[in-house]
């Protein structure tokens, strides 16, 4: 394998001190062990960086977890003073849920158009997903200039922002995501039907960010 | 799944760009080894200056007036104390140090499953560590509300300081969720083929179920400091009851995340006793499966139990007793490691060498300290020691005299692999009986002290107690003095040490079956399958071994 | 073989068992006990303190008996026996842990019921209508007048208040550095907290600032004093003296100096205490 033959090559210039011969190796192993015939397999590994990703989102997902249950006890414990809590306009946030979830859905063709090679219609639902995206965002800009309190009114108010705020950030980057992978599906970038990491990477968080939404939509505005 | 070829790990094969030699280690390596001595490295060095800002507490303390500093300085001493060591040493070093290093060996791989997202990992931990240091030179003061930060003192404390504070917890926090989607990718996914789960050594297991509950339970702490630092740059009313916040909920938040986090300082502690017992016993580990299922059973339960840092807070009985329970019956499966790991023991062929001094200090100390653990999880009993150098010297027991003694143990036990050379154990056993003494000296008193009436975070205390404190101020001085032995040790070694050989120890784990230091791919050949790491007693040699066992046997 | 193994353990075992109580209940390691559930408490410790003895002292037989009797003799270069495991041997240590474990967290249980701890916090019902939840959540604790009865049916967010009844209240105060004992009946206001002995005391505590603990090692009972949230302590003092009353909390720079004292009269002196301390009162 040429790649074991520069590692070799690399060791030494990495400076480790002993020569690494195979049959050196071979005297380090006590009875026991055992080499497998293929080199091949024995090097490679599975790309795991979707399972790392997931990995990630489940560790994300525990932050909101703890926004929501400091949410939660806030509402069961500290009630505020009767005709302080403010009845929150569904018609907004309902659409707004809506938007997302229907870009799930085009982010969903999107990458069934990539894997069967159709790049340019791969684009073309990546922008809508991303436009949905954008409205999403818009929407949440109205209802924040629209509602009766701001951050600091009481402890509602500012768990509402706060939660909201940072859902928000997470649309957000994920709109730029879709942005930069929808740039990688033009020709000669690096998303293509057999190698389409980003696009995978980007639908997934999408889907989380998209989960966590509806949560804090049952939790939010309609308890 | 698409399936990575070999060309994709050239990268970090060849390392063009990268540094030969020493300055290898100030580079944005992506090599395993090179990140996991960097981790080590670093974590020592702030556990240097962790233990600086100890020796500043027990100077304060030798005697019951505060007379040594200021008393918002002692305030920042103590917080910065515990804050560094927690997360500047410890769970850098235990998690990030050892895991790196060894985990791909374990499972017979090159590197782990994400190495640029190592080194992001690693480099996240200096500017961390030299930020949060800063703060202790910034106008307004460094946080000085302990590491647990309740508000409403860290909303009353300088501002400028506690949001620094925060930042670095946030960096460090992240640092160490990214180590932990690493660790779990590597153990699940990396592992070659023909290696089963339940052959894998149990350090693999350790970091396993460590990066779980570091996944789980981080996040929940990242959560509650921006809603903290919400409080105090927005001026929300989270935790503020003036505005109409709970204070409860913050405790609730913190703990979510820091009880567990006393489980990501010990279990991967625990892994790598369960490495090196059994090497210098020359005996398997002693019930494999059982130590397996412990260490789960020991991150499930260790997700339930925080609310006992909160007994005499604002919480309801029902709940108290809830917690006193789950609290208990931990100590059932860490009782079983402890049990086991005297089983490896005994009828083995014990080299009390340097490693094992330490590792036998650990059993000692980490069975009293769990012991004053099982106490303090009784609700009752708690309510009187609660905040006192009861809780103190019984956190020390576990971190110090558990977790930094395997760390110890596990440097005499690696270094030879790390660096081609042996460690000197004449000044290791030096260390052991000057860090085992001062270490009891220090803490063994102050429990005592709490069940007496000196309570915690306190420059100035009752004159009755001025007696064992100050033997409690020997004895930190004693623990100062120890890191004298090993300091003089790692520099004699890298210039005069004694040759390690490939595998000094004789041991049969994929790491010792290569060259000290290995190369840059691990293994010359290919990754060798191990799939008894404990087949101590299998296949007897003819005669004397011809690798030295012990260089001072 | 087996025998003797099984003779040499049960003795082992006893002389632990024996030693482990004798310490347990011959060595005082906690200060006198001044009220009613230090008692309890104490008897608590004692069996902890055996049993850790115990299993401390079990551990370290084990661990030095391997250490010398396992020894690596020089030159032996051959391993030791391959003993993966002895599953009947684990049941075993897993079982008896389990069995102390419960043990220890069902008497805990019984001994935290005997101190009041189980008994609900709100028990005087009547009181508490429309005035609790608002007050709980809203109300700036800085704006309660020290001397307002804090009875007033507010929501009590934690503590031990086992008692109803013939209990003498006391309103404290925390705020840095110093603790406030406000008496509703006989409106006395002192720094330092006077009682009788044999009464029950129950002491309903608020900060003003930041979180402050009550602590009386003697009394062996402590409570977080948390502004915005009402907490309760109640205990009724068993023996005559004056002991520390200690801020447990980190509440600042002056935590190690937040510190009074509590003392426990006889009746008598007691009455004469009130005396001497209740605001003039005027002649009609």
């Amino acid at each position: 394998m040429t790649s074991i033959s520069s590692s070799s090559a690399a060791s030494a210039a990495s400076g480790s001190t002993a020569s690494a011969s195979t049959t050196r190796t071979d005297s380090l192993l006590p009875e026991g062990s055992e080499h497998l015939a293929s080199q091949e397999s024995a090097d490679a590994h599975h790309d795991a960086r979707l399972f790392g990703l997931a990995t990630f989102l489940v560790a994300d997902g525990m932050t909101f977890a703890g926004f929501f249950a400091a949410y939660l006890t806030f509402r069961a414990v500290n009630p505020l003073p009767e005709g302080s809590t403010y009845e929150l306009e569904l018609l907004l946030p309902t659409i707004n849920t809506v938007l997302l979830l229907v870009s799930s859905f085009t982010f969903h063709r999107a990458g069934q158009a990539c894997r069967a090679d159709q790049l340019s219609k791969a684009r073309s639902w990546l922008l809508v997903t991303g436009g949905l995206g954008l409205a999403f965002l818009a929407g949440q800009m109205v209802e924040y200039f629209t509602l009766p309190f701001g951050l600091t009114d009481n402890l509602f108010a500012s768990t509402f922002y706060a939660l909201t705020g940072f859902h928000g950030l997470h649309v957000t980057l994920g709109a730029i995501c879709i942005g930069i992978v929808a740039l990688q599906t033009r020709p000669g970038g690096a998303i293509s039907a057999s190698s389409h990491f980003g696009l995978e990477a980007a639908e997934l968080y999408w889907h989380f960010v998209d989960g966590i939404w509806v949560v804090l939509y049952g939790i939010l505005y309609l308890l | 799944m698409t399936v990575a070829t070999p060309r994709e790990l050239e990268p970090q094969l060849q390392e063009p760009l990268q540094p030969a030699g020493w300055l290898r280690y100030f580079s944005f390596s992506l090599d395993h080894k090179v990140i996991g001595l960097q981790y080590l490295v670093c974590g020592f060095f702030f556990y240097l200056v962790g233990g600086l800002l100890a020796g500043a507490i027990r100077t304060e303390l030798a005697t019951p007036l505060s007379d040594f500093m200021p008393r918002d300085t002692y305030n920042e001493v103590l917080t910065l104390h515990g804050t560094v060591m927690i997360f500047l040493w410890i769970v850098p070093v235990v998690n990030g140090a050892f895991g790196n290093y060894l985990i791909p060996f374990y499972v017979g791989a090159r590197d782990m499953a994400f190495p640029r997202l190592n080194a992001v990992a690693f480099w996240m931990i200096p500017p961390a560590g030299l930020l949060l240091i800063s703060s202790y030179f910034l106008a307004g003061a460094a946080a000085q509300s302990g590491w647990t930060a309740y508000p409403p003192l860290s909303l009353t404390t300088p501002a400028a300081g506690q949001i620094v504070w925060i930042l670095s917890v946030l960096l460090l926090g992240g640092s160490s969720i990214f180590g932990a989607v690493n660790f779990i990718a590597t153990v699940l996914k990396l592992r070659r083929p023909g290696l089963k789960l339940m052959q894998l050594p149990m350090y693999c297991w350790a970091m396993l179920g460590t990066s779980l509950l570091v996944v789980l339970s981080t996040p929940v702490l990242a959560g509650v400091l921006i809603l903290l630092s919400f409080d105090i740059i927005a001026h929300t009313g989270f935790f503020n009851p003036a505005l109409g916040g709970n204070v409860v909920v913050y405790q609730h938040l913190f703990w979510f995340y820091s009880h567990p986090a006393v489980y990501i300082m010990v279990l991967p502690a625990f892994g790598l006793v369960s490495e090196i017992l059994p090497v210098h016993s020359r005996k398997p580990l002693f019930g494999y499966t059982t130590m397996v299922y412990s260490i789960m059973a020991i991150v499930f339960l260790g997700l339930i139990v925080w609310a006992h840092h909160m007994f005499t807070s604002g919480t309801p009985p029902w709940m108290r007793l809830f917690f006193t329970i789950a609290t208990s019956f931990i100590a059932v499966p860490t009782g079983i490691k402890f049990f086991n790991w005297l089983a490896t023991l005994w009828g083995g062929k014990i080299a009390l060498n340097s490693a094992m001094l330490f590792s036998c200090g650990f059993i000692l100390n980490f069975v009293f300290g769990g012991i004053t653990g099982i106490t303090l999880a009784q609700v009752p009993f708690d309510i009187h020691v609660h905040d006192t150098y009861y809780v103190v010297g019984h956190f020390h027991y576990i971190v110090y005299g558990g977790t930094v003694f395997v760390i110890f143990a596990s440097l005499y036990h690696w270094y030879p692999k790390f660096t081609g050379r042996l460690l000197n154990e004449d000044l290791g056993r030096l260390h052991f009986v000057l860090t085992f003494i001062g270490f009891n000296l220090c803490f063994l008193p102050q429990h005592w002290l709490g069940l007496n009436g000196m309570p915690r975070r306190v420059a100035e205390y009752d004159p009755t107690f001025s007696t064992l404190n100050q033997v409690s101020s020997v004895g930190a001085l004693i623990m100062a003095i120890s890191t004298l032995p090993l300091l003089i040790n790692v520099v004699v070694t890298a210039l005069y040490g004694t040759p390690a050989g490939d595998n000094p120890w004789n041991a049969l784990t994929p790491e010792w079956l290569t060259t000290s230091p290995p190369p840059v791919e691990n293994w010359s050949g290919e990754a060798p399958l191990v799939t008894e790491p404990y087949g101590y007693g299998q296949h007897q040699p003819a005669g004397p071994s011809s690798h030295p066992l012990t260089p001072a046997a | 073989m087996q025998i003797r193994t099984a003779v040499t353990t049960a003795l082992a075992a006893t002389a632990l068992i024996a030693t482990g109580m004798l310490v347990g209940t011959q060595v005082n390691l906690l200060p006198v006990d001044a009220s009613s559930n230090a008692a309890a408490y104490d008897s608590l410790f004692k069996v902890l303190f055996s049993i850790g003895t115990m299993l401390f002292a079990g551990i370290l037989i084990v661990l030095v008996y391997s250490l010398v009797r396992f020894r690596r003799r020089a030159g032996d270069g051959a391993d030791g026996p391959p003993t993966e495991g002895n599953l009947p041997l684990e049941i075993v240590w897993t079982a008896i842990p389990a069995v102390v474990v419960l043990f220890i967290g069902i008497y805990s249980y019984d001994i935290y019921e005997r101190m009041g701890g189980m008994a609900p916090l709100d028990h005087d019902a009547m009181h508490h209508q429309a005035s609790a939840m608002i007050e709980a959540s809203v109300q700036p604790a800085a704006s309660q007048a020290i001397g307002e009865d804090q009875a007033s049916g507010e929501r009590l967010w934690g503590g031990i208040r086992p008692i109803d009844g013939d209990v003498l209240p006391v309103d404290v105060t925390a705020m840095q550095f110093a603790f406030i004992f406000h008496y509703p009946e006989g409106e006395i206001t002192s720094g330092e907290l006077h009682v009788p002995l044999g009464r029950p005391v129950e002491l309903r505590m608020k900060a003003l600032d930041v979180i402050h603990a009550f602590w009386v090692p003697q009394f062996r009972l402590k409570q977080d004093v948390i502004p915005g949230q009402p907490t309760v302590l109640t205990f009724t003092p068993t023996r005559a003296g004056t002991y520390p009353v200690i801020c447990a909390e980190l509440c600042g720079p002056y935590h190690g100096g937040m510190r009074t004292s509590v003392v426990v009269h006889e009746p008598d002196d007691y009455l004469a205490w009130v005396q001497a301390n209740s605001p003039a009162i005027t002649n009609t």
